[in-house]
Formats: C-alpha cells, sequence, structure tokens
C-alpha cells in the first residue's frame, strides 16, 4: 500500500478508494494448483468453484491460474473431474 | 427584508406543522414507525400520500431501527428520505445515528423531544435527544410549531449542502409543541418546492477506479462504489476528522439558508443559530433551549417592566454548538442562567449548562452561571418559577464556588 | 414466476464475464483460503441479469471484502449494521421505485437506475440479529432478493453458535465439554419461517449443484416480490473441515438430507429440487449423516463412545426434518 493519506485527500463517507486487486493473497499460499492441460477438458468447474476468482477462464482456452491472488485452498484440484490439477509446494 | 410571499394561515399543532414541511419538501421515501407524541407526523403523511397531496413512497416499518435504517438506504440510492421519532425510538436508533452521519447520509429527522424510560413516561424533556448530542447529526431546536415546521424545510437544504452533508435532527417538544394547535403560516407549494429543490447526490472522486471524473456518492451500476467498509486505526481518524470538520463549515451554512428563507417567509429566528431576546443591555442572561424559552419571553417583558435588566438567549443549534455567538452575548453581562431538560448523571450539570461554561472558560471575565435542571418527564415550568430563576441570576454576582445546579420544579 | 426461461451455460457465462473483465468480486479480498462465501457470491453474480446492487450485513463477507481503502466489489455495494440489511434494502427499493418513476436521473448520462438488489447475510444476521428487519421486510413485499449465506455460527466474532448451529456441533459458546457436549439443542427452521411470510420464492442451493443454484437465483431475479435464498456455506475455520473439501462437503450435505434442496413458492407449494428429488425416488441413496459429520472436527466428540447417542439423534433430527419435507411436497406415502 502506497503512502497513508490525510483527511484532506481520501474522499468523504469512507468510501473505499483502491481496488482490491492491488492485495496480493497469493502470498497466504502453501501449495499451489497447476493446471495440466494434457488432461484437461475444460469444463469449467475449477472457474465455478473458486471462491477467489483466481481462475482466469474466458470460457474456450484452457484455464489458467491467478497466482498473485490465489490463496492455495486446493478445491479446483479436489474438484476436477479428470484430476486435471495438482497441489505443489510453493 | 425582501417581501416575503403570500402564506396560508392554518391552524396546526406541531406534529401537523412538521408533516406539512415534509409534505413541501420534495421528500422521495418516508419510513417511520409510531410512538407519542411523534406518530401524527407519519398519520399525516400517510394520509397525504394516500391522499394522492404528497408524491413520495412510505415505508412503514417493523421499528424505528428499521425506519432510519431505510431511511440510510434511500438515502445512498440517491433519494431525499425523512424519518420523526421520539424516546425510546430514538434510542433504538442509535447505533444507526452514527453510521447515517459517518456515512454522511444527509437524512432528515424530527425528534418529537420526549423522556426516556424507565419508568415510562411519553411528555416533554430534551434526554432522548441530548443522548444523541454526539452522534454528528446538526441538532435544531424550535420553540413553537411554526419554527418546527421552518427547521424542517430549511434542514433538507442544511444537510445536502455540499460544504456540510451531515444528517439534521429537527427537534420540537413533545405535547407542548407537537399536539398544540398553533395558527402556523404554511407557504405556498412551489415556494417551498423551489427553495428545497430535489436531491442532487454529492460528488467524488475515485482516481484509482474512475480517473478525474466525478461520479455520484450512491449506489449506482454506472460508477459503483462501496459504502459503508470495514475501517481500521488507519484511516477510521481521518474519516472522523472529516466529520468533524464538516460541522465546523455548518454554522455558516446554517445562518445562510436561515437568512434566504427569511427572505421568502418573513420570519427568521436571531442568525439561525441562537435566539436572543432583549438581550444587548441585559445584565443577566437565560439561556435554554425549545418552548419553555417562549414563555420566558414573556417573563422577560414583565421583569424589564419592574425595571430588572434581563434577556434571554434560546439557543437554536446544539450541533454545531454555537460557542463563538454564546461567548460574544454574555461576555458584556454579570451573570447567566442555564436551562437544561434533561440530565446528565453524574456530571456536574445538564448537558447545555456544561457547554455553556466550557465557552466561557475562554473568556477574560466570566460572568458566573447557574444552571437549572428542569421539567423531566413533563414537568410544568410555569413562569412563576422562571422568573425566581431569573431573579436569583440576576442577583448572582459571584462565580460559586461550585457549580451551582438547581432542580426547579422538583418536590424533596 | 417461479420459472425461468434462462438455461446456464458454463461456457457462455464464463465467456461474458471474461469479456466483461467482470467477476463481481474480484481476486484480494480476504475471506479465508476456502470459503465459499466467495463462490456464492460469484455464482449470484453469474445468474444476474442486469446490474445487480449488494447490501451487505455485518459479517465475514463484509468485513473480508471491503478493508479500507480497498474494495473488492465490482457492483454498487452498501452495508450499514448487522441486523438491518433488510430494512436498508426496503429504502433502496423504495428509492429506486420513486427515481424511476420520476425519471429524476433520465437525463444523466452519470447514474443508472436499472438493477436489481441483492442482500447477503451470515446466518447470524438472519436467523438471529435481523430476523426482525427481514421479516418486515418480507411481509412489506419490497422486491429484493435476500442470500443467507449459512456457514451456522458467528464466524466472524469467532465462531460462537447461533440459532443456525445444529445438534451437537462445537462452537466455543458451546463447547464440547464433558457435561455438555456441544451445542444441545437444533437449527432454527428458518426457511419455514420465511416461507410462512407467503413470499413469492424461498429456494436452498448448494453452490456443489452450480447449475441448480444458478437456476434459483435467477427466478430471484426475475420474481416479483421478496425472495430469500438460504446457501449451504461450509467455513473451514469453524468447522475444521480440510478447505479443499468445501465444494464436496457441499455435495454430502445434500446427499445425506442434512441439506435437501428445495423450493417453495408463495409459501405453499413446496417442490423439491432435482439431487434431492432423486434421493425421495430412490431412498436408498441417502447417505447416514455419519459420512458429513466425520467431515467436520466440529463434530468430532460425538465419535466419542459416551457421545455416540449423538449421532443417533442427529440422525433422527435430519430423518424428521426429510420426512416433513417430503410430505410438504406431496412425497410420501
Amino acid at each position: 500500500m502506497s503512502a497513508l493519506r490525510g483527511w484532506k485527500e481520501i474522499p468523504i463517507a469512507g468510501i473505499p478508494f483502491e481496488p482490491a486487486v492491488k492485495y496480493k493473497t497469493g502470498d497466504w499460499r502453501v501449495f499451489r494448483p497447476v493446471i495440466d492441460n494434457e488432461k484437461c477438458i475444460k469444463c469449467g468447474l475449477c472457474w465455478m468453484f473458486c471462491p477467489d476468482s483466481s481462475i482466469i477462464w474466458d470460457g474456450d482456452n484452457f484455464p489458467t491460474v491467478d497466482y498473485e491472488h490465489c490463496k492455495g485452498c486446493g478445491i479446483c484440484a479436489h474438484e476436477c473431474p479428470t484430476k486435471a490439477i495438482e497441489m505443489v509446494r510453493g | 427584508m425582501a417581501k416575503s410571499v403570500q402564506q396560508r394561515m392554518m391552524s396546526l399543532n406541531g406534529d401537523e406543522a412538521v408533516a406539512w414541511a415534509a409534505r413541501q419538501s420534495n421528500v422521495d421515501v418516508v419510513a417511520a414507525f409510531p410512538i407519542t407524541p411523534q406518530t401524527i407526523i407519519m398519520e399525516r403523511i400517510a394520509e397525504f400520500i394516500h391522499d394522492g397531496l404528497m408524491d413520495s413512497e412510505i415505508i412503514r416499518v417493523e421499528s424505528e431501527h428499521s425506519a432510519l435504517s431505510a431511511s440510510w438506504g434511500a438515502s445512498i440510492a440517491g433519494a431525499r428520505a425523512f424519518t420523526a421519532t421520539a424516546a425510546n425510538g430514538l434510542a433504538l436508533m442509535w447505533e444507526i445515528l452514527y453510521i447515517v452521519a459517518s456515512s454522511r447520509a444527509p437524512v432528515v429527522m424530527a425528534v418529537v423531544n420526549r423522556a426516556l424510560s424507565a419508568p415510562i413516561n411519553i411528555h416533554c424533556d430534551h434526554s432522548d435527544s441530548m443522548g444523541a448530542r454526539d452522534s454528528g447529526w446538526i441538532q435544531i431546536y424550535s420553540e413553537d410549531a411554526q419554527e418546527a415546521y421552518d427547521n424542517t424545510i430549511q434542514a433538507f437544504r442544511i444537510a445536502e449542502h455540499e460544504n456540510v452533508q451531515l444528517p439534521v435532527m429537527v427537534m420540537l417538544d413533545g405535547f407542548l409543541i407537537s399536539h398544540t394547535m398553533q395558527n402556523v403560516q404554511i407557504l405556498p407549494e412551489d415556494v417551498v418546492s423551489d427553495f428545497v429543490g430535489y436531491r442532487k447526490p454529492s460528488r467524488i472522486k475515485l482516481p484509482e477506479f474512475y480517473g478525474e471524473k466525478e461520479i455520484p456518492l450512491m449506489l449506482n451500476p454506472k460508477y459503483p462504489i462501496s459504502i459503508g467498509p470495514l475501517d481500521l486505526y488507519d484511516y477510521y481518524f481521518e474519516h472522523k476528522m472529516q466529520q468533524i470538520e464538516a460541522m465546523k463549515r455548518a454554522p455558516e451554512v446554517i445562518k445562510e439558508i436561515h437568512k434566504e428563507f427569511a427572505e421568502i417567509s418573513g420570519r427568521s429566528y436571531g442568525d439561525g443559530l441562537l435566539d436572543p431576546y432583549r438581550a444587548e443591555d441585559a445584565d443577566a442572561l437565560i439561556m435554554g433551549i425549545g418552548s419553555t424559552m417562549g414563555t420566558m419571553k414573556a417573563v422577560v417583558d414583565e421583569l424589564r417592566e419592574e425595571g430588572k435588566k434581563v434577556g434571554s438567549v434560546r439557543i437554536r443549534t446544539f450541533r454545531p454548538f454555537p460557542a463563538d455567538e454564546i461567548r460574544e452575548l454574555a461576555s458584556g453581562v454579570s451573570s447567566l442562567g442555564v436551562l437544561d431538560r434533561s440530565a446528565s448523571f453524574g456530571a456536574e450539570g445538564g448537558p447545555l449548562f456544561m457547554e455553556v461554561r466550557s465557552a466561557l472558560y475562554s473568556l477574560k471575565d466570566r460572568p458566573p452561571v447557574l444552571g437549572y435542571i428542569y421539567g423531566l418527564g413533563g414537568r410544568d415550568m410555569p413562569p412563576r418559577l422562571l422568573k425566581k430563576i431569573a431573579e436569583e441570576v440576576l442577583s448572582t454576582r459571584e462565580e460559586p464556588e461550585r457549580p451551582r445546579v438547581g432542580y426547579p420544579g422538583a418536590r424533596e | 414466476m417461479a420459472e425461468t426461461k434462462w438455461v446456464p451455460n458454463i461456457r457462455q457465462i464464463a465467456k461474458e464475464m471474461h469479456e466483461r473483465g467482470f467477476t463481481g468480486i474480484t481476486p484480494g479480498h480476504r475471506l479465508c483460503a476456502g470459503c465459499v462465501a466467495g463462490t456464492i457470491v460469484r455464482q449470484v453474480m453469474m445468474a444476474a441479469r442486469k446490474p445487480v446492487v449488494v447490501i451487505n450485513a455485518t459479517g465475514c463477507l463484509e468485513v473480508a471484502t471491503t478493508i479500507f481503502p480497498y474494495t473488492a466489489w465490482q457492483v454498487p455495494w452498501a452495508h450499514n449494521a448487522f441486523e438491518n440489511a433488510a430494512a436498508v434494502a426496503s429504502g433502496v427499493e423504495r428509492a429506486q421505485a420513486k427515481l424511476i418513476r420520476d425519471k429524476r436521473f433520465e437525463g444523466d448520462p452519470d447514474i443508472e437506475m436499472d438493477y436489481d438488489i441483492v442482500v447477503f447475510g451470515g446466518d447470524g444476521g438472519t436467523y438471529d440479529i435481523g430476523l426482525q428487519a427481514l421479516s418486515g421486510a418480507m411481509e412489506r413485499g419490497h422486491k429484493f432478493m435476500y442470500v443467507l449465506y449459512d456457514n451456522e455460527a458467528y464466524m466472524n466474532t469467532g465462531i460462537q453458535r447461533s440459532g443456525s448451529t445444529p445438534f451437537g456441533a462445537w462452537t466455543t459458546t458451546t463447547p464440547a465439554g464433558k457435561v455438555i457436549p456441544g451445542k444441545p439443542v437444533g437449527k432454527k427452521p428458518l426457511v419455514d419461517i420465511i416461507a410462512a411470510h407467503r413470499i413469492p420464492y424461498v429456494a436452498t442451493v448448494s453452490p456443489y449443484y452450480w447449475n441448480d443454484a444458478l437456476v434459483k437465483f435467477r427466478k430471484g431475479f426475475e420474481a416479483d416480490g421478496p425472495v430469500f435464498i438460504r446457501a449451504f456455506s461450509t467455513c473451514n475455520r469453524g468447522w475444521y473441515n480440510a478447505p479443499e473439501e468445501s465444494i464436496a462437503i457441499s455435495r454430502l450435505a445434500v446427499e445425506t438430507c442434512v441439506f435437501p434442496l428445495y423450493e417453495v413458492v408463495n409459501g405453499v407449494e413446496w417442490r423439491l429440487s432435482p439431487p434431492s428429488l432423486a434421493i425421495a425416488k430412490n431412498p436408498e441413496k441417502k447417505k447416514p449423516v455419519e459420512e458429513y459429520l466425520k467431515t467436520q472436527r466440529r463434530f468430532r466428540h460425538m465419535f466419542e463412545p459416551e457421545n455416540r447417542w449423538m449421532i443417533k439423534r442427529f440422525q433422527e433430527m435430519v430423518d424428521y426434518e426429510w420426512e416433513l419435507l417430503l410430505e410438504r411436497a406431496g412425497l410420501k406415502g
């Protein structure tokens, strides 16, 4: 986060002025999901269940992981019907 | 003063006068819950709406807590919101009072002053709104039904003013004003409508989201914002500073709008903050709030006829507290009496007494100040008692060793 | 009104959202890893038919998504207090109606007034402290969809029991003590209470059954009046389940009938949804609650020999509610 601002520099009424994407939750992670495109059938379930909007999928191509934010919960790997996602340390 | 417009004289009680003000002020949403002595306000508004005389949405909520919550919802959705309550109802709103003020929602609320339970009591004192004095709301107290009408109309302009953006409470004494029939001058509908206009949500900048664009401060899918976040030690204080500063800017706005309203209505109340009566040359001043100060004017006249130089000062705005104006008025007098219609248990006196004494501390020649707590639970304050107080104040020339607070009207 | 023509197509939805750069809540929110409250919010956004305005009761979701100066919400969002989300939504809804009727902002290119209102509340804010405001709003008939993400305790304050905490569960205020092992009473039948308001649409959803959930959320948006949806929301911090099993547990809850999926139309027409209907038709598919209980350490003490009776009791309570539901849905006898 940038330097803390003074009361004259922030909007009134307590309106948040920074998008949360700037806050990187990726460092919460112990294990990271790695998608094996050989096994992936693009069913989209990992995208559907990810609580952190951290599976990026356009509906056509293979899904990818937003490692800046993925918290490593492992839901995607657990739910993947073809076991195409592996949780890897780091 | 410019010639005021033609008005309609109506026999109304204070609650009805407030309902008329709300009817004429382009209110979009009214949310309210019945409580004596406020109920007439929402009954009249309901009648107006059901008869097609007032174009507002009305939400007949299931509690005062929801009344203020719904008003807040309406306000952040871009609407002009009005509600009304009293006593326990205001107490139930307590949590939301702070939230409305902190999120800078310009809600207007009539508070019909009534004693707080227990024991349960429906009559007037100021313990309800005095308990809310630190909630961040502007508080304007009325002397009679006419002023309650005038204040309610002005409240919308004050609350929504770009330099303020704070909610406003308009107070009127339970029963003494709320249920007392009076001749009230009602302005023509179009005149009030022009005076208050329609709510225009203020604008803010969020450069990280929308660059230099000034976006409406409201729920709006065109420019989404989040209202009411979790705010910890890194920014909460700054948000409080903004409220403190907004309250500092409020007196000028209140005076300005009061003056503008006086020009169309022909009615004014001092400078809008304080309403002094025969105070210029007074030796002793009696300060107080609400309808009692109307009676006080008659007592002042009586004392003046007896050659006693007593004047009175009615505090209209308790928040923001007009400390500068009080210092100015008090600097020439020999003694002061302060009337409080609420008690602050364990304190050295009532809230007004403490604030007045605190304001005077920076004066070199401080007049002695006597405090009086009176009228709790609707106990009558007859002219003879006020006269006795005034005479006691007039004869006091030195500050007592310890703050002196009397309880006129209470039996031992 | 309890029907919709919309058929969710996961690819289509993903494509559209991707093109708009829209996820409803963005990454960078601070819900715990594996908290499916995030999934539920995303599923609601997937089912939206037009812009959505969110009102949030105090709770984990509210706190974790808007830690100042950050916000994760891509939609207009407001939070006031714990117990009044439904009252706030009532005010928003009436304001919206008035401002649209008046065409107040029609000429203003910066303001959009056409939106659906959705409320998110946890079980504390819904079963308990917010029930009065919710009941009032339902009775008055305001048009908004109230989505309860039900994680069965006050998780935001650190796992205290609520009216939703199930029988036997450990929480910090119903500890698994030697004398009193966990919560001595069962859940408040909240869906029954809300359905009794005779509102147009009430439903339960589990995020595992995403198709069912999306359809129900869309029905909720399309309904003409108040809507209440109870979503099953695991909490791995409060339930002590494995985070990665959160969605799998959402499935088990349905398979054991701990959390049946159904709809209630106008407060009287009870309909089982396909996953639960399949169990109703083939009762042998109904799994024992033990399978569900063993996935969460909040129930661990119930597996001690002296507490085994609690599992039996839990099963009886689930069976009782299930039978009641079958009867209401006209599927008995």
